[in-house]
This record gives C-alpha cells, sequence and structure tokens, in this order.
C-alpha cells in the first residue's frame, strides 16, 4: 500500500508542476490570437480619441465584429499609444484587436511564412524584406486602399515606397520619423543654423577647446549595431553626391568602391575623428545614450546627429527637458544638392485578408487615427491632414514640418538593402569606426556581398 | 470540434490534457501491442515485440531526427529558392568567404580552449572538495550557473564586462586597482576568450559533477596502498586517479566539444558576431532568417553535422568498450 500511494502522490505532483509551468510560460512563438495584449486604457490621459462624429474625415465604421492579430515592434508606452489609436476603431466595428509585440520582426515572420502561422497585419522591418515576402506569396497586396487619396495625402515619395515592382500597393506607413537632424544643447550653441557643411565644421571646431569634441556619435544596438552610422552615410551621400548616386546606390547599381560613396565614408570619418571618447566610445556606447556627454557640465561635444524620435532618450537617459534641446537640418554639402530630407517609417503589410483586417488596415491611413498618437508624442505622421498643432512638443511640430515640405525626400537607404546588404553595411560601420585605416578592405568586401545579395 | 478546440485554448486544460494523455496512450499502446503479441505463438512473439515495444521511439526519432536530418543534406545542394540543384555551391561559398572563415576559426578557438578549461578546472575542483566536509556547499554552488539559460548567462556576462566602471564589475576591479577601463567584448581576439569563459562558467558544474561521482568510484584501498608506499598526492593523482578516470573525462570532453561545436546563445546576446567573435551556429542563423538564403543555411548545418561526426564516433567507441567490460 505504502508503495502505490507515494507513486500516485508523485505523479499528481508531475502533472500539477507541469500545468503550472505551461500556463505559466508566455504565448511565445508564433503570433498566437489572444496572447499578451496590454490593457487597451494604459495609463492615457482620458482625453477622448476624435471620435465624437468623427469630425473631418468621417470614416465609415461597419459591424464587423471577430478579431484581427497584429504584431508589430512596438512594447512598452509604443505599445499603449498604437492600442489608443486603434480603440475608435474597436468601438466602431466590435471587433477586437489582439497586438503582440516581437523585437525580432524578420526572424519571428520568416519562421511564420514557413509555417503558415502568420498573424493578419504585421510590422515590415523594411521594405526590402517586404518584396521578398511578397514575391514568396505570403504578403497579400492591398488593392481595397485608394493609392491617390494616400499618395496625395503623404510627402512625395513616400507612398511609392510601400509599392510592389508589379506597381501593387503592398505596404503602408504608420509612423513616420525623420532623419538627418542635427541636435543640440541651446546652452551650449546659440549662433543661427549653418546653411553647409563647411560652415558647420568651421564654425563648430572653432568652438570647442580641450576635451570637447565637435560629435557625440554612439554605434552600439545589440543585433544592429552600427545603424546611426549608416544613417550618416546616407545623409552625406544624398547631399554630397545627389539623389541619382543615392538612388542607384540603393538599386545595388553603385558601387560601394566607386569614388563618390569613398567620398562619403571619408567625410564620416572626418566627423568620427572629432567624436567625443575616441573610437571606443564610439563603438561600445548604445546609441539612446551617446548623447549624454552634450548635456553634462562641462559638455563633452557640440552635436548630436540622429532622428527626431531620439527626443524621447534625451529626456530618460539624460535628463534634459523640453527646451533644453533644438536641432536644425543636416546642412546641404554641394550647392547643387538642396532641400534634402531622409526619413523612415514603420511599415504595415497584410498577410491574411480579412474584412477584419481591410477595415483595420483603411482606419490606420486616416488623419483621424494618425492624430490621437500625434497627441500622444513621440510620433510623426506622414499624412498631411493632421495639423500641425496638434503635435505637443516644438521639436515634433518642425520634425513634422520638414517632413512635409521637403523638395527631395528619400527613405533610409540601408532598410531598402536586401537583408545581406543591410546586415554587411552595419558591420562595416563598426569596422570602420573602429579602425578607419582599414576602409579600403572594407568597402571591397562590401562590394562582394552587393554582388551577392542583389544576384541571388 | 470546436468545443475542444476552444478546451484547448485554454492553456491550463491543454497542459492537463497533454501530461495525462500522452502517458495514457503509450501505456494503452503497450497494453494493445502485449494483447495482440501474445496471441501469436512464441516463435512469433519473441523477434516481433522489441520491435514493436520500439516503435514509438523509432517513429519520433525517424520524424523528428532523421527526416530533418536527410532533408537539410538535401537542401544543402539546392539553389536559394530549392528549384534546382546547384552542386557544392553553397559549399565553396562558405568555404570562401572571409566572414565564414573567421567563423570557423572562431569555433576551432572554442573547440580547444573549452573543454581544456572546463575539464581542467572541474577536475581541479573536484580532487580539492573531495576531501572537504564542506564538499556538497561548495558543489552546489559551482553547479548552480547550469541551472540558467544561455541567454540570461549571456546577459549577465554582458552586463560584468560592460566598459562603463559604474556598470561593469570587471572594469569596476580594473578602475579600482588604477587602470583604465578594458574593452572587453570589442577587442578582438581578447573577447574570443571572454565569451569562452562565459562558456566556461556555464559548465565547468557540469563536468565537477561527473567528475567527482568517477573520483568516488575508485577504491579507496587503491589510493592507500599508493599512500602507504610513499606516493605523494601529486604522483597519487597522476598515475592513479586519471588513468582511471579516463573513461569519465573523455564523455565530459566530448559533451563539451559538442557543445563548443553548436555555441550560439552567448555569441548572439554578448556580441552579436561582431568583432571577429562570428561563429557556424550563429551564420546558420543568419543566413536563415536575416539574408533569406535557406541553401546556404543548410550547408552550414551540414558542414556543422560533418565537424562533430568524429566526436560522435569517439563517445560511441567509448560507450561500445564500456559495454564491452560489462
Amino acid at each position: 500500500m505504502g508503495h502505490r500511494s507515494t507513486a500516485w502522490r508523485r505523479l499528481a505532483t508531475v502533472v500539477v508542476t507541469a500545468g503550472l509551468v505551461v500556463a505559466c510560460s508566455g504565448g511565445g512563438g508564433t503570433a498566437s490570437p489572444g496572447g499578451s495584449a496590454a490593457p487597451t486604457t494604459g495609463g492615457a490621459s482620458g482625453a477622448p480619441p476624435a471620435s465624437g462624429g468623427s469630425g473631418g474625415t468621417g470614416f465609415q465604421f461597419e459591424q464587423l465584429g471577430g478579431s484581427v492579430s497584429v504584431v508589430g515592434s512596438w512594447s512598452g508606452s509604443e505599445q499603449d499609444s498604437f492600442l489608443a489609436m486603434v480603440k475608435p476603431w474597436e468601438d466602431g466595428t466590435g471587433a477586437k484587436v489582439n497586438y503582440t509585440g516581437s523585437r525580432d520582426l524578420s526572424a519571428q515572420l520568416t519562421a511564420g511564412i514557413a509555417s503558415g502561422t502568420l498573424p493578419d497585419l504585421a510590422g515590415l522591418p523594411g521594405p526590402g524584406l517586404m518584396k521578398e515576402w511578397y514575391g514568396q506569396g505570403a504578403l497579400k497586396p492591398l488593392d481595397f486602399v485608394d493609392f491617390n487619396a494616400y499618395s496625395s495625402s503623404t510627402p512625395a515619395g513616400f507612398a511609392e515606397l510601400g509599392q510592389g515592382d508589379d506597381g501593387k500597393l503592398i505596404g503602408i506607413f504608420t509612423k513616420a520619423a525623420v532623419k538627418g537632424l542635427i541636435f543640440y544643447n541651446v546652452k551650449n550653441w546659440t549662433d543661427p543654423a549653418p546653411a553647409t557643411w563647411d560652415e558647420l565644421t568651421s564654425a563648430a571646431t572653432g568652438k570647442v577647446s580641450g576635451d570637447e569634441k565637435v560629435w557625440c556619435i554612439g554605434v552600439e544596438s545589440g543585433a544592429a549595431s552600427g545603424w546611426p552610422g549608416t544613417d550618416w552615410l546616407e545623409d552625406i551621400i544624398l547631399r554630397q553626391s545627389g539623389p541619382e548616386v543615392y538612388d542607384k546606390w540603393v538599386k545595388g547599381e553603385q558601387k560601394w568602391t566607386s569614388p563618390e560613396i569613398k567620398q562619403a565614408w571619408e567625410t564620416f570619418g572626418d566627423a568620427l575623428d572629432n567624436s567625443f571618447g575616441g573610437p571606443q566610445y564610439i563603438v561600445n556606447t548604445n546609441f539612446g545614450k551617446a548623447a549624454n556627454p552634450m548635456f553634462d557640465d562641462p559638455p563633452g561635444c557640440l552635436f548630436h546627429h540622429q532622428a527626431s524620435f531620439i527626443t524621447d532618450f534625451f529626456k530618460n537617459e539624460a535628463g534634459a527637458k523640453d527646451g533644453d534641446f533644438d536641432f536644425f537640418p543636416f546642412p546641404d554639402i554641394n550647392a547643387s544638392f538642396t532641400g534634402s530630407v531622409t526619413g523612415g517609417g514603420d511599415l504595415f503589410g497584410m498577410f491574411n485578408d480579412t474584412p477584419q483586417a481591410q477595415s483595420l488596415v483603411k482606419w490606420l491611413l486616416t488623419a483621424e487615427a494618425q492624430q490621437i498618437w500625434v497627441e500622444r508624442g513621440g510620433f510623426i505622421s506622414g499624412n498631411k491632414g493632421v495639423p500641425l498643432d496638434k503635435y505637443p512638443d516644438e521639436s515634433s511640430k518642425k520634425s513634422a514640418e520638414i517632413l512635409q515640405n521637403a523638395q527631395t525626400f528619400r527613405f533610409d537607404a540601408s532598410d531598402q538593402f536586401p537583408g545581406a546588404m543591410n546586415d554587411a553595411f552595419f558591420k562595416a560601420v563598426v569596422s570602420f569606426a573602429q579602425d578607419q585605416s582599414k576602409l579600403d578592405s572594407i568597402l571591397s568586401e562590401l562590394d562582394t556581398v552587393q554582388a551577392d545579395a542583389y544576384g541571388g | 470540434m470546436d468545443f475542444i478546440a476552444g478546451l484547448l485554448a485554454n492553456r491550463i486544460v491543454a497542459a492537463i490534457l497533454v501530461v495525462i494523455a500522452v502517458p495514457a496512450v503509450l501505456v494503452g499502446y503497450i497494453a494493445l501491442i502485449e494483447a495482440i503479441v501474445s496471441r501469436l505463438g512464441r516463435r512469433w512473439s519473441g523477434a516481433i515485440r522489441p520491435w514493436l515495444w520500439m516503435a514509438p521511439a523509432l517513429a519520433f526519432l525517424g520524424v523528428f531526427l532523421v527526416y530533418p536530418t536527410i532533408a537539410t543534406i538535401i537542401r544543402s545542394f539546392q539553389n536559394r529558392r530549392g528549384d534546382a540543384f546547384i552542386g557544392l555551391d553553397n559549399f565553396v561559398w562558405f568555404f570562401t568567404r572571409n566572414d565564414t572563415l573567421i567563423a570557423l576559426r572562431n569555433n576551432a578557438i572554442w573547440v580547444v580552449l573549452l573543454p581544456l578549461l572546463v575539464v581542467g578546472i572541474g577536475l581541479l575542483i573536484a580532487v580539492l572538495v573531495d576531501r572537504v566536509r564542506y564538499e556538497s556547499v561548495v558543489k552546489s554552488i559551482v553547479f548552480l550557473p547550469l541551472a540558467i539559460s544561455f541567454v540570461a548567462a549571456g546577459v549577465i556576462w554582458r552586463l560584468m564586462y560592460d566598459v562603463d566602471p559604474k556598470v561593469g564589475t570587471l572594469n569596476a576591479t580594473v578602475k579600482a586597482a588604477g587602470g583604465q577601463p578594458v574593452t572587453w567584448l570589442s577587442s578582438a581576439p581578447l573577447n574570443n576568450v571572454m565569451l569562452i569563459l562565459v562558456g566556461v562558467w556555464m559548465f565547468t558544474g557540469f563536468a565537477m559533477v561527473i567528475l567527482s561521482a568517477g573520483l568516488k568510484g575508485i577504491s579507496t584501498e587503491l589510493l592507500e596502498a599508493a599512500r602507504v608506499d610513499g606516493a605523494n598526492e601529486w604522483r597519487v593523482f597522476r598515475s592513479i586517479i586519471l588513468p582511471l578516470l579516463a573513461p569519465t573525462i573523455a564523455v565530459v570532453a566530448t559533451t563539451i566539444v559538442i557543445y563548443a561545436l553548436k555555441t550560439f546563445d552567448i555569441v548572439f546576446v554578448m556580441t552579436n558576431g561582431n568583432f571577429d567573435t562570428d561563429v557556424i551556429g550563429f551564420r546558420m542563423y543568419k543566413e536563415l532568417f536575416n539574408n533569406t538564403q535557406p541553401g546556404r543555411a543548410a550547408a552550414v548545418a551540414v558542414v556543422l553535422l560533418i565537424a562533430i561526426i568524429p566526436v560522435m564516433f569517439v563517445n560511441i567507441r567509448r560507450f561500445r568498450q564500456q559495454e564491452a567490460v560489462r
């Protein structure tokens, strides 16, 4: 009797433990509907979303019910904002949005495509992968979107970036970012914005002394280390060699060893030489903390080159407040290529064509929806229908204005590269920042990857 | 059907069902085949019974081990889209690209250093702690790191190696001793050694526990006889303990070598393959997910398989010898 009851007791323990372990493990792996959806009213200041009569665009909500699963790279407060943005849609259609955040979109979606378990809508890592997945038949075309209306409400060239090679719309932009902004601490720089790169370097070099340098640069970022340097190079190439060279470079038709590209790297190298902390600091400091010396007393540097979203990091990492910092756009390098703006954005695509997914896509494109997140801060909308006075702080307003008035707008080049090229580009930046004398071998290695990545 | 699907969606219910159902199905299967086999006469039942008993395990291995291996090997000879055979092109790519060769070199360093350090330190601790009273306390402490996941270990040590002395323990020590902070993770080739040290921290407990068990299996009479004869501790260790422990050491060493070839998590979390720390396992991941080149990823997997074969060979021979002794 004793032996048998111990055996049963053991079995019961195993069952209960296993049950607890499985129940407690989060819904990992491929996007499972009903996974860790954050509370939809997370910390919102209660301001009713612009649904009071849906003034303005008058989006037509139809009663749909059901649900739509969404996977994106937003978490924390960004996730809360996204959920606030879709709340009016949920209320209007009676459908539920099941959102899961993921830091490794390309791995999760590649595995999802192979296994057939995919969310209805998903954030896409970039136009390059978007086209690959469309070519595999995983992403569905968004034929139900009025392309002309979409294209005319966004800056020139923006809407076209979501098109496949056959002209169909596959991806839409939900969130935009302006890149190539030069931030400074208002206490340390009071001159007007320099008009050219040469003016900037001579004025800045004249101002700094002792340990203080002109730039604060940090390229560390885990799996994507090196990306801040790629933004630098894109800005330089666009302004130094012009949009045609930039476009050829994006398509893989401009060699990395060509004089135009090499010159851009050398210009970047000059900035690196004049950076706080030297190569080891640059290579080991996370991009979010890189600008901290700019707010120190005495300051470690004058300028920090980044995209518009960095303001959140100034406040959280460096303890700066609104009004401590300001920015001006990256100045012209070559007078014939003026008014250039580089930017990025979060693309969304549809894997499963359902009525709920279609309706949500159309909602996300409206100025009304975008305005919700704009008002919460940390978000630039590509939609010109969002009035500028809705932006909660001066720098977002300025950035949005720059985006909407750009003469020559170009989307971030590295996001458009094929995956392998992008990866090699990031690594090249890290190697170059560590040791500039290796430039020639770095560039010829990039050429090898280019021939391979664009060819296959 | 919908009701069952709804029920399964609840995870607790699903867990209980699985934990109960799987053993129940297995037991039911065994009962069933016993009933069938006992009907068949003595001659047949003796021959068929072992195969029927092994059938579930063989099926499992076949589906989850044999089939993927064969499919991967075939895939490694195909192009990116998988619709044409391109012979050895993927392998040529592997052996002619700079970055993959660096990964190969790094794995070689791992294969040499990791087992050496793990077995060496594990053996040292096992021998030293053998005759001390607080033996189980020390062994528990040394064994603890094995209980955490590789990713967690990577995160912990990434913080330990941090360049900022206010965050990184190592650099805090260096600074307190009057030196300048060292960039442990971004200075090649030192960074490879630092990554290997994380692996050593994780696996020493494993080696120590197994070697300690082997140590205790050596008869004390043998050791005492040697000491009575005038041998000092070092002589005892070299001439008696080591030879008798040789099979155990071989088993531990081959396990660690296999891990060194497979290493991925530590590199992924700590340096992401930058600064010349790339390894083969990580390249396979990158080729498949970032570069969408399944043919090449398969080729990397096959190279890894070929590298492991000699190690498995040694292991199996050792196992056969032990069986023969029994």
